[in-house]
């Protein structure tokens, strides 16, 4: 059950920075297209080069780029953008008090740093990880620091490209975030409470976007499901106590 | 927009971006939680990943579709055994991202 997300943990003889790159790896994956696409509406947004990359180094946050590249595109005013912007992140809100409690012995300033650079797909692997040990500061950093060149790389491609190829679907590179959500999901499945929780969670938030409530659907799919797991797990105290 | 606004507009959203990143770090990290804060926290990856996950694999444009046309939901079958049986994050994008482009070349 304990295998690790990349066998880079099983060699002790690399240094923390190569592992952390290494772990990196599967997220580079799926940045590299996804920072693509987004580079490639943020050119058909008009965007100059200079923003699409600043948006990236300084935003960092992959779906919402998506939209605010749309939102630019068409016309919408700042303040609008903005917005949006903080709706569709307001979920690392969730994803940051997660994982808090695993760096209590961390100075300050470098929690926050770490902070600074969370996304979806790191918060995933970092809480896989640190439910294990919490390695080295510097594999830690190396896994950001990685991942984050990565997704301006991605979005520099795909800006380059713009005027080239517009279409990443023959290649199934749309599909990396998807792929990668379900590895990173079940890596996160140790026992039945949990495959409840995620069904559970999966649904709401299927129902919310389909009753039209997409902008909410992930905060309130999150908060209601962690709740069930927590109801689930008193309830099996209970039960064998 | 000209290019100040622009800038402008981006750090706006950098800002609002990083402070639901900071905020529970800055307020929560060297304080010993509730028990039951912590349980609920610890469910929080699972949830978040499953309501993110899910609607991508089963809606198209906001409804309901399991006809073989949503690639998206069939692709993930063979994608949640691969995960599942080889608990590898690279196998399993291979096998997605893999089983995606096979189907749209031969179909």
């Amino acid at each position: 059950m304990s295998q690790s997300v990349v066998n880079s943990e099983e060699r002790p003889d690399s240094s923390p920075v190569v592992r952390g790159v290494l772990q990196a790896l599967p997220v580079v994956m799926g940045y590299i297209p996804i920072g693509f696409a987004y580079g490639v509406l943020a050119g058909q947004a008009h965007l100059s080069l200079f923003s699409t990359l600043l948006m990236s180094l300084i935003v960092y946050a992959g779906s919402s780029q998506l939209i605010a590249a749309g939102l630019f595109a068409s016309g919408q005013p700042m303040l609008s953008i903005i917005f949006t912007t903080f709706i569709v992140n307001l979920r690392h809100l969730l994803m940051s008090a997660a994982v808090s409690p695993y760096l209590a012995r961390w100075p300050q300033v470098r929690r926050l740093l770490f902070a600074a650079e969370l996304t979806d797909e790191s918060f995933a692997l970092h809480s896989v990880q640190f439910g294990k040990r919490v390695p080295a500061a510097s594999q830690v950093f190396a896994v950001n620091i990685t991942a984050h060149l990565s997704w301006i790389f991605g979005s520099w491609l795909g800006f380059v490209a713009n005027t080239m190829l517009t279409d990443v679907k023959p290649f199934g590179l749309d599909y990396a975030l998807p792929a990668m959500f379900v590895a990173l999901l079940l890596l996160q499945i140790h026992h039945w409470k949990a495959v409840g929780v995620a069904l559970f969670s999966g649904i709401v938030a299927v129902v919310f976007q389909v009753a039209g409530f997409a902008t909410w659907s992930v905060m309130l799919a999150t908060v209601l499901g962690a709740s069930l797991g927590v109801v689930l797990e008193s309830w099996t105290k209970k039960q064998s106590g | 927009m000209d290019e100040k606004t622009i800038w402008l507009t981006l750090f706006g959203m950098a800002a609002v971006t990083v402070v639901p990143r900071l905020l529970p770090v800055w307020l929560l990290a060297g304080r010993t939680l509730p028990p039951i804060v912590v349980a609920w926290l610890r469910y929080v990856p699972v949830a978040v990943l499953a309501a993110m996950l899910l609607p991508s694999l089963v809606l198209q444009q906001g409804h309901l579709d399991f006809s073989w046309s949503n690639l998206y939901f069939w692709v993930s079958l063979p994608t949640i055994a691969v995960a599942w049986k080889t608990r590898n994050l690279f196998l399993t994008v291979i096998t997605g991202m893999g089983g995606i482009a096979l189907v749209r070349y031969f179909f």
